[in-house]
């Protein structure tokens, strides 16, 4: 009742802010969208105490039939597990926290209420992702999220920019999903089902059974698992089909907090940790899975590196964090992944609301270059951004150290080639975030001021209803690594989850984790700590060092700067010849070739103007006779020559 | 069930027709304002008779019903006989819910009034015949009369080159159903009878299926628009008043598929299953190459138009698929492509009625000026590209359960509409609803009307309890699917079927 009551109450708010908006009036509408999220965060809260602190029973909350064709019968249901809770007890929690602090982002938007209904329903068709039961449900959570982030990037529409930015985004993801489905049609064809606890059970009777795909034999196993991933690639953002993500940030800050930091970007882990039995049966998908993880950790990391986007910065971080998640998942230790997405969603969240409040502060300035020295007048933000920061740069006791180094350690543990890769990336890549995070405080709060003077004087700490969300946000930055991490990851990590995560072999990496040496444990918290040192020498003590590094090597830079040519490269491949070959074949296939020789026809056939002009002077009633006249004469040739 | 419901459907609007001309006696505002309301009256009756149709219908009973039989040339096995399955049931309901649409729409229309009623209660008599015919002398006659009233619809009444559209529309039609005459005298003549329930059970000769696949292939392949038969399609759209479009798009193009559920699966079982990669090869490379013609168009309404012919290619797919899961799923697509296409056209009419252009580079920022058409016009993009929740969704994943059952690269390769649609479809919204405004100061810029609420709410409301509750549709046609599926395979005594399946024990 309380998982039913958390799940429907951001709908019933949209629909409710919605259709009364014209009535009711604008504050009334966004204090009920905010009502009702403040109802789920509640309902959210209770059903997680009751079951994870409790323990009381799981049970399935069935709302009703979808589709029922043959054997093809997804229902509508609330799934209630401990992955599922605790997915819900974060949306629930995060998504109220964004939705006060809009209330005073957005107080002085022209179409407000439009912006509350947008977020309201993004809540609810994540919830309806996270407690899916089965895979055609969990797909219409993910594309329902979809279309909610496309809706809101391009949120202020009459800005060319954002709605590239959201066309892209709903294209890109379109891309993984086609896979998604294509997964999730093959599921059901071996497994007969697309609910998880038919799948899951079925796992040993599949296993065996091959695909003929590419001229070979692939386990099918695999071949669905590595198209599920694909999925997942596209929803969060992992390398090539990554550059929706940065674009993204078009939307209001609020949405990049939510959407794309929090929530629907975590999607993709969430769906990968769900089908782990399968996965885990598929050696090749984790494999597959562990290297894109890991590289994109990587990869992202170096090109947050130059930007001077500050929004720009902390969605590439949100990108390489998103693949630490993957690699956890890659290596067999999904719930330190999981682990690590409760996380990052609490100071990811953070990170972007007090970017928010900075952008605020200057006037919708957002390029760092451009900041600095602002920690006097946005004393709070400052300080919980530094709790975010301290938490991404993963340093003790703030609560990324406890998820990004159990999640390299694990890699460390697993000992295939692919784990060791992951984890040099990673390791190479915690050094780049230390990197990237401090000198993005620094540009903005540290030195001196480099905003106009007039900008400056209006500079300003948000109102109340935004700080309180950014507290609210630190406090969990500081503390959900070490309150949850015993029971997420620690010894009866098992037990907590239950049957929601598989893990191969046993859980054997999981345990495996602390016997490895310390120089392996150690090095990931090294490597940040020296990524703050040169932040710090860079920006701090040696402000000319880096434009001299940069024209040292121009090559290096501009290869950063302009984020390894992806766009560029997709613009060349794919979208330019997209646009030739459309207009080619509506041209020339279309319009002259299959359709000359029917339009050559029609020439033959008359005149065509006298045709145009007997059928407007004469009367309709006697063409019409006429035609059937000829209809008859026709079926009775038909008739007498038999 | 003896009171003839089905001719009673069939002749109403007919009948509708004639009272205009016997009312009426000159070109005069009062014979206009009759004609509308005889018009809009008699196709509301006729909705109701359909919904009785559909509450009175048993799922659970196998073959037809509300059959209808009567001697006609009894010597030559030619009978007058009429009757639904599970199948053609949803077909009869979509035009008599959408007569009365295209009506609606049309109120504004003041040339030729009375005309023009007539030809679209005309329209309606020929396409509820043509689904409810069990004659196939019957089912080719109203399969020809269609072209009547069309032809007139996109001749008379069209756009500037409505003369050039209507004259392709018409020879690309008439050349394409010869084919099937010559098909139906062959099966009259094989069997003796034009009887369809008892021509499906007719065994015919596996090389004489072939040529008459192909006939069918090419009159109800015009009809269904299948790539490369589609090209009179885009002028008879482009050019067809409104309503006339609503009609093309939403019903006629369904006749096509219809025809290939009725006469290709269950009369040539043989046929089907040999042509069965050549019709993935032609729904796919419509799919695709029609996606991206509807890319380069720069005019909104042609732009909905190929979106409609790029639906067929999924439809064509899951029909020959011949599974439970594709065809129920190729008609659950056809049913919610009738609306939403429908209501798409709808929407690109709220547009021309104000006065905007309907060249996408004039138009733009209507969100802000016109936002509860936004709203609509959003939901029926949506539910064009197939979002869960919208009734487009439960069509293309049930093609793509189907599919995955033949072949992998068919499942992914129809799924490829799922990206292409997105690409143009969201062109199209930024370019009618966002970006800054770039029409001219002086078009009518009020939000739709009371009489657009009437025509759009309701497709909006069928659109979302399809989404959400299909099984109110397919547990009406599963019966009959399943029947069809069952029939087909057990036609085919070697292992014709599945030769492109690639999974292995």
């Amino acid at each position: 009742m309380l998982l039913a009551i958390a799940v429907l109450a951001p709908l019933a708010g949209a629909l409710l802010a919605g259709l009364a908006r014209p009535t009711i009036g604008r504050a009334p509408a966004v204090g009920l969208s905010v009502a009702s999220l403040v109802v789920a965060a509640i309902a959210a809260i209770g059903t997680v105490y009751r079951h994870l602190v409790l323990g009381a029973a799981d049970h399935l909350v069935v709302l009703g039939q979808w589709i029922s064709v043959g054997t093809f019968a997804p229902q509508w249901a609330l799934r209630m597990d401990t992955l599922s809770l605790v997915m819900v007890g974060m949306v629930c929690v995060v998504s109220a926290l964004i939705h006060v602090y809009s209330m005073g982002y957005m107080a002085e938007d022209r179409t407000e209420p439009r912006f509350f209904v947008y977020i309201s329903l993004f809540t609810f068709a994540m919830l309806m992702l996270a407690t899916a039961n089965n895979l055609l449900q969990l797909f219409f959570g993910w594309e329902g999220v979809g279309l909610m982030s496309y809706l809101l990037i391009g949120y202020w529409y009459d800005r060319a920019s954002a709605n590239e930015a959201a066309i892209k985004a709903f294209i890109v993801n379109r891309v993984g999903d086609l896979f998604f489905a294509v997964g999730i049609a093959l599921t059901w064809y071996e497994f007969g089902s697309v609910n998880f606890d038919a799948i899951f059970a079925g796992v040993a009777k599949v296993a065996p059974h091959v695909y003929h795909l590419f001229g070979t034999d692939l386990p099918v196993l695999e071949v669905i698992s590595i198209l599920l991933f694909i999925g997942a690639m596209g929803k969060s953002a992992q390398l090539f089909l990554h550059t929706w993500l940065p674009d993204a940030m078009e939307g209001p800050t609020p949405i990049s907090a939510l959407i794309h930091a929090a929530t629907m970007v975590t999607a993709g882990v969430f769906m990968t940790a769900r089908m782990s039995p399968v996965i885990d049966a598929a050696p090749v998908a984790l494999a597959v899975i562990t290297v894109i993880g890991g590289f994109t950790a990587f990869f992202a990391a170096t090109i947050g590196c130059v930007q001077n986007d500050i929004k720009r910065i902390i969605a590439y971080s949100t990108c390489s964090q998103l693949g630490y998640m993957f690699l956890a998942v890659g290596v067999g230790a999904a719930p330190i992944g999981i682990f690590h997405l409760i996380n990052h969603a609490f100071f990811k969240a953070l990170l972007f609301l007090g970017a928010g409040s900075v952008i605020h502060a200057l006037a919708d300035e957002q390029d760092v270059r451009k900041m600095g020295g602002l920690w006097r007048k946005l004393p709070v933000t400052y300080v919980t951004m530094w709790a975010g920061s301290l938490a991404l740069v993963a340093i003790p006791p703030f609560s990324g150290y406890f998820s990004k180094d159990a999640i390299l350690s694990a890699a460390f543990a697993a000992h295939s080639h692919t784990a060791v890769f992951g984890w040099l990336c990673g390791t190479l890549g915690a050094g780049l975030t230390a990197f990237y995070t401090v000198r993005l405080m620094l540009l903005t709060f540290h030195g001196k001021p480099r905003a106009s003077n007039e900008t400056l004087a209006h500079a300003h700490e948000s109102p109340l209803v935004m700080l309180l969300p950014l507290v609210a946000l630190a406090i969990g930055a500081l503390t959900t690594g070490f309150l949850l991490g015993p029971t997420f990851i620690g010894a009866h990590f098992a037990n907590f989850w239950g049957s929601s995560i598989a893990l191969p072999h046993g859980g054997a990496v999981m345990a495996a984790r602390d016997a490895i040496p310390a120089w392996a444990e150690k090095m990931p918290l090294l490597l940040a700590i020296a990524g703050i040192g040169i932040a710090y020498w860079f920006y701090e003590l040696a402000p000319a060092l880096p434009a001299r590094l940069a024209q040292t090597w121009p090559g290096l830079h501009a290869f950063l700067l302009n984020k390894w040519y992806f766009d560029e490269l997709y613009d060349a491949i794919f979208v330019r010849p997209a646009l030739r070959i459309a207009r080619a074949i509506w041209r020339i296939g279309d319009e002259e070739m299959i359709d000359g020789v029917p339009e050559g026809l029609a020439r033959l056939t008359g005149d065509a103007s006298g045709v145009a002009s007997r059928l407007q002077s004469g009367s309709i009633a006697v063409y019409g006779f006429v035609m059937l006249v000829g209809l008859m004469v026709l079926v009775t040739v038909f008739l007498v020559a038999r | 069930m003896n009171f003839h419901l089905l001719s009673l459907m069939t002749w109403l609007p007919l009948a509708g027709a004639v009272l205009m001309y016997l009312t009426g006696d000159s070109a005069n505002a009062a014979t206009a304002r009759n004609a509308r309301w005889i018009a809009l009256w008699t196709s509301l009756l006729v909705l109701v008779l359909a919904v009785v149709m559909i509450v009175g219908f048993n799922p659970s009973v196998h073959g037809f019903q509300f059959v209808e039989s009567a001697e006609w040339i009894p010597a030559y096995g030619i009978g007058y006989r009429m009757g639904v399955d599970g199948i053609s049931l949803f077909f009869v309901g979509l035009s008599a819910l959408l007569t009365p649409v295209a009506v609606l729409a049309s109120w504004r229309e003041s040339r030729r009034v009375r005309d023009y009623m007539a030809a679209f209660l005309l329209l309606e008599t020929m396409t509820i015949g043509m689904f409810s015919a069990l004659d196939f002398l019957l089912f080719y006659i109203f399969f020809e009369g269609v072209l009547i009233p069309m032809y007139l619809i996109i001749g008379v009444w069209g756009g500037e080159r409505r003369v050039h559209a209507a004259v392709k529309f018409f020879l690309f039609t008439l050349a394409g159903s010869l084919p099937m005459l010559l098909a139906l005298v062959w099966m009259w003549h094989h069997a003796g009878t034009t009887d369809m329930v008892r021509l499906m059970h007719t065994a015919i000769a596996p090389t004489i299926q072939d040529w008459l696949f192909i006939a069918f292939l090419l009159s109800f392949g015009v009809k269904a628009a299948v790539w490369p038969l589609h090209t009179w399609l885009p002028d008879a759209y482009g050019e067809a008043p409104l309503p006339g479009t609503i009609m093309l798009a939403a019903v006629l193009s369904k006749m096509g598929a219809y025809g290939f559920l009725r006469f290709s699966l269950p009369m040539l079982p043989q046929a089907t299953a040999y042509f069965e990669p050549f019709m993935f090869a032609l729904g796919i490379i419509g799919i695709i190459y029609i996606s991206f013609a509807a890319l380069a168009q720069t005019d909104i309404k042609r732009m909905v138009a190929y979106s409609s012919v790029a639906h067929m290619g999924l439809i064509v797919v899951g029909i020959f698929t011949v599974t439970v899961a594709g065809i129920e799923g190729a008609l659950f697509q056809m049913v919610s492509h009738g609306l939403v296409i429908a209501a798409l056209f709808l929407c690109v009419g709220i547009l021309l009625a104000r006065g905007h252009s309907l060249r996408l580079d004039q138009l733009g920022g209507l969100a802000s000026r016109m936002p509860v058409y936004a709203t609509f016009l959003m939901l029926f993009v949506m539910a064009n590209v197939g979002l869960p929740g919208t009734s487009g969704f439960v069509g293309e994943i049930l093609v793509m359960i189907g599919a995955i059952q033949a072949n992998f690269w068919v499942a992914l390769l129809v799924g490829t509409g799922m990206i292409l649609s997105v690409m143009y479809m969201l062109v199209m919204i930024r370019r009618v609803l966002f970006d800054q405004a770039r029409s001219v100061a002086n078009a009518v810029i009020a939000d739709i009307g009371p009489r657009e609420w009437l025509l759009l709410a309701p497709l909006a409301v069928l659109v979302l309890v399809l989404g959400f509750a299909p099984g109110s549709l397919t547990h009406i046609f599963g019966g009959a699917v399943q029947d069809l599926v069952h029939a087909h395979l057990a036609d085919l005594s070697s292992g014709a079927h599945g030769r492109l399946a690639m999974i292995k024990q």
